[in-house]
């Protein structure tokens, strides 16, 4: 059973109360279907916990697959630097069929964020290494597609994948009071 | 499922296409560090897909002096399409005639279904097999075991010290 190896810090991106529970760590790819899929069921999730669950996301990018995914990622990583990482995170996700680095730029615009300063920290890879980081760490944490979770600390494995997520924390919820 | 060699085992020998006119030997590597990986087929689902995966996982496995082959029973031509559309950088290699014949050899063939397992195998430098993992035929294994296997080995040059250094200092 594959165990996150990389403990939650933080530089990481949280979401939910730090005394939480549980926790639950996913490992994301913007350009993947399968992940944007599980983003309203993560929102779903979230709203009915509250401060039951801590929520952290990081990046895995495939990008030899998914070209945009690791400007994508750096996007989210710079809208984060100026403290509006989950409102890119979302713009990006509700965003993924139409999405380009122009697109990006406009994102962010969006947001009242510089589109200069986002052209900038994508050309000089500014935000490069921590997703990279992020990669690597899912990597050592055995992570061998997206999305994947981590429920307190153990990977999420099920044939139905994020649609047994819920049920997942919650036995990791009861399994926390007792 | 078949037991595949273990630890401690010499890696058998074997000559196979890389491309639809180059054949690849193991002796060529001889003195590297060695990742096989077996897999059933070629085109399987994008997103969890184990060749793609380690696709963006080689400078890892080139940092630890590791060379990474992938095999299956899939032929040249069916592998050079494959590493085209998922632009791999790394060689696939065609264990197609006598078909499967490397995989037997390393206990990883499926006979009822006419596919490699889905086997990971590190080879030492000297040839022996270091460290090997079957997965359930479903499940792709992830890098994780490569990347431990390769960290528990003895650092091989130089070169990584100071790549590892450098790293540190980052």
């Amino acid at each position: 059973m594959a165990k996150l190896r990389v403990p939650v810090t933080p530089r990481d991106h949280i979401l939910g109360d730090d005394n939480a529970p549980v926790t639950v760590v996913e490992y994301g790819d913007y350009e993947c279907p399968h992940c944007a899929a599980a983003q309203p069921i993560v929102a779903d999730i979230l709203l009915r916990l509250g401060d039951r669950l801590r929520f952290v996301y990081r990046h895995f990018p495939m990008v030899e697959v998914h070209p945009v995914a690791g400007p994508a990622a750096e996007a989210a990583e710079f809208a984060g630097s100026r403290g509006l990482f989950w409102q890119m995170h979302q713009s990006i996700f509700v965003n993924q069929p139409r999405l380009s680095v122009p697109l990006l730029i406009a994102l962010a615009a969006n947001l009242k964020l510089s589109p200069v300063d986002l052209r900038d920290a994508l050309a000089s890879g500014a935000f490069a290494e921590k997703v990279r980081g992020d990669f690597i760490s899912g990597v050592r944490s055995g992570v061998n597609g997206t999305p994947s979770f981590f429920v307190n600390g153990i990977r999420h494995d099920s044939p139905y994948g994020v649609a047994t997520l819920a049920s997942a924390i919650d036995q990791a919820i009861l399994a926390a009071a007792a | 499922m078949t037991d595949i060699l273990t630890k401690g085992t010499r890696a058998p020998g074997f000559t196979l296409h890389v491309t639809p006119d180059q054949t690849l030997s193991l002796d060529e590597l001889a003195g590297r560090r060695v990742i096989l990986a077996f897999y059933p087929a070629d085109w399987s689902p994008v997103c969890g897909d184990q060749m793609s995966l380690y696709n963006h996982v080689l400078p890892e496995f080139h940092r630890h002096g590791a060379e990474l082959l992938g095999i299956s029973v899939d032929g040249a031509w069916c592998h050079q399409a494959f590493a085209r559309d998922r632009k791999l950088h790394f060689a696939l290699l065609a264990d197609f005639e006598p078909k499967g014949a490397v995989a037997r050899s390393y206990g990883a063939y499926r006979t009822a279904e006419g596919v490699a397992e889905r086997a990971l195998f590190v080879i030492d430098e000297k040839g022996m097999i270091a460290w090997s993992y079957c997965s359930p035929i479903a499940v792709n294994p992830g890098a994780d075991g490569i990347l431990d296997a390769l960290e528990a080995l003895p650092s091989l040059e130089k070169k990584d010290g100071e790549a590892q250094g450098s790293r540190n200092a980052a």
